[in-house]
């Protein structure tokens, strides 16, 4: 499959995570949020933006306990914990965020 | 929420009405050709697949006596139709274990069989067409491979030999899982199923013990990649990542804690899964494998304990030493290798751990057998130990324990539906039927005993159960890791006040 925006195609997999990371932008991050009907509030895009800076430091997405506890710091502790992830991504943190913010899926028994 | 509705099945073993064809077209994502070359596979399908598939099911009857058994044997004598939980769950006829058979054994007859040559009308042989390979791809990944049905097959006919044979034939003719052979890709270049480098392995960790000592005052450490630990752990890699696998990490490192144990991680080998086994291919589990037998090398430990993993624990229990021994370099005295739970259950019996069993007075558990544990391995040195020791150390930790119903515990457990290589999202409409006969009977603890929780020692379950669980009205987070009860009622000591205060100082000093 693949999004289109402004008249360019992004490349995705089978399941919408794009090919080419470095094709990433906001406008495209807004719209495979609206391809997944997720509302991208303040919230949301904070959850993101962490996503995002992990993975250019680690290559790989966060642990949802560390997710969480980032989350705890950023947003308080009522927001700190995986229920309220999962309003936000009900599909999971890990894996809808991760789309939305232009990662790879995470793989394995999780 | 999904577009498909699961079969309600009001009682256990209510036999569904027939469905054929209903799971036709659910077929998972086929590997990319990058995934399967990455394996030493073809790219993508081959022009010459007939003939190439007809020489590997010829070269795999050859090297597997048992497979030629299991094609040879079956008398239809319909004792394991309505044993399999994709059966259960679909209606669908092909997910008899029995049909999934004869998708194989039909192809077997018309090329290795006089009979099948000669007059294939009569004995039900079949020509290898794009018709069969399209059903081998879809129900050979309808079959967690849990081994339910060879259990009541008179002749122990093993469905799971069968479908691994299909699987590791369609790899050779360019036909591979995505899900799977993806995995094993990530296993070769970085340690894990995850793709979780050692970087992020490292602050995962680091990160998991703050949380421990915020959380009880004691320093609890979760050590990597240190040399000359007596120990070495090799646990999923969900355990470092997902939810409530985390919890039982956190488990294991109390018990070690308490134990004093000097015991570690390996980056090199972050993975007990082994995947290989999926795809039924010896080579790639044998690489996979050898990566265990390196990182112990490596750090020169004396014993390698796995953790909360169902078909590792298969792998490691009946196959390690053949794939990656001898371990004769490892301290003879201790299993080679050992689970989690048989290394807990022995400190328990010695009466080496402190337990305060009302910490878990907030829920009423049950225990779900994995298939790979119970039905392809053992534990502890008494037939039936993969049952009980797991049980023994619920009951040491918690208050309120209540099995399901007899039929579908132990050697006769339901898998959880997402095992074999089929936990992955372009499944869920399998995975999701398939666990209904787990959750009637779960359901039905749930109202007469009032049980609140499953525990489980398998990172697959856990994620499964997790994920399919609110579609049968339960909660994810009633899903449990064992070690996560132990690390609940586990009363770690704390250390003296001036070994305390010599390590703050320490700290000062080195600031």
């Amino acid at each position: 499959m693949a999004y289109e925006l402004n008249g360019v195609s992004y490349e995705a997999d089978e399941e919408g995570y794009l090919v080419d990371l470095s094709a990433w932008s906001k406008e495209l991050a807004e719209l495979i949020a609206q391809d997944e009907n997720i509302e991208m509030n303040d919230d949301a895009w904070e959850v993101v933006n962490f996503l995002r800076n992990y993975y250019e430091e680690y290559q790989i997405a966060p642990a949802v306990r560390v997710l969480t506890k980032a989350v705890k710091k950023s947003l308080g502790p009522e927001k700190g914990n995986s229920k309220y992830l999962y309003e936000l991504f009900p599909y999971g943190p890990a894996k809808q965020a991760c789309k939305i913010a232009g990662l790879p899926k995470p793989t394995g028994c999780i | 929420m999904a577009d498909y509705e699961t079969i309600p099945i009001n009682t256990l073993f209510e036999i569904p009405k027939l469905n054929p064809g209903v799971m036709k077209e659910s077929s998972p994502f086929v590997a990319a050709p990058a995934h399967q070359e990455a394996l030493g596979f073809p790219g993508e399908l081959v022009d010459n697949w007939q003939e190439k598939a007809i020489e590997k099911l010829g070269e795999l009857l050859e090297k597997s006596r048992a497979l030629r058994v299991y094609m040879d044997g079956c008398v239809k004598c319909g004792a394991c139709t309505d044993k399999c939980h994709y059966f259960l769950g679909t209606g669908d006829p092909k997910n008899m274990p029995v049909a999934r058979q004869d998708l194989l054994r039909k192809i077997y007859r018309r090329y290795f069989t006089f009979s099948g040559k000669y007059f294939p009308k009569l004995v039900g042989a079949e020509d290898l067409t794009k018709e069969v390979l399209d059903d081998w791809y879809s129900y050979f990944h309808q079959c967690s491979q849990c081994r339910r049905c060879s259990v009541y097959c008179p002749y122990g006919i093993d469905t799971a030999e069968i479908s691994m044979a299909a699987r590791e034939i369609m790899d050779h003719i360019g036909k591979g899982q995505k899900y799977c052979n993806e995995i094993l890709g990530k296993v070769h270049k970085i340690g894990n199923n995850l793709g979780l480098p050692e970087k992020a392995l490292i602050n995962t960790l680091e990160d998991l013990e703050e949380d421990i000592e915020d959380e009880t005052g004691v320093k609890v450490r979760i050590p990597v990649n240190e040399k000359g630990a007596d120990i070495l752990l090799v646990t999923p890699s969900a355990d470092f990542f997902a939810e409530p696998h985390i919890d039982g990490l956190i488990g294991y490192a109390k018990v070690f804690h308490q134990a004093g144990a000097s015991w570690t991680v390996s980056s090199y080998a972050s993975e007990a899964a082994n995947f290989a086994m999926f795809i039924g291919s010896y080579e790639q589990m044998k690489l996979v494998a050898e990566r265990i037998r390196k990182a112990a090398q490596d750090l020169g430990v004396k014993r390698i304990i796995f953790g909360e993993c169902g078909h590792a624990w298969r792998v490691a229990y009946s196959f390690m030493n053949t794939l990656a021994g001898p371990f004769d370099f490892l301290d003879p005295a201790y299993p080679v290798p050992q689970h989690i739970c048989e290394y807990t259950w022995d400190l328990i019996q010695k009466d080496k751990l402190t337990l305060d069993k009302s910490a878990n007075d907030h829920m009423t558990l049950t225990f779900h057998d994995s298939c790979n544990v119970a039905r392809g391995s053992r534990m502890g040195d008494t037939p039936g130990g993969q049952f009980e020791i797991p049980r023994a150390i619920i009951k040491a930790v918690c208050n309120n324990f209540v099995d399901m119903a007899p039929d579908t515990i132990k050697e006769g457990t339901f898998c959880c539906g997402g095992g074999g290589g089929l936990l992955t999202d372009d499944l869920m409409e399998i995975r999701t039927k398939g666990a209904s006969p787990r959750m009637t009977a779960l359901q039905e603890v749930v109202k007469d005993s009032g049980v609140t929780h499953m525990a489980a020692i398998c990172a697959i379950c856990k994620t499964q159960f997790a994920k399919i669980m609110p579609t049968y009205g339960i909660g994810m987070d009633r899903i449990v890791s064992l070690h996560q009860l132990v690390s609940n009622a586990i009363v770690l000591d704390v250390p003296p006040e001036d070994e305390v205060e010599a390590e703050t100082n320490e700290d000062v000093a080195t600031a």
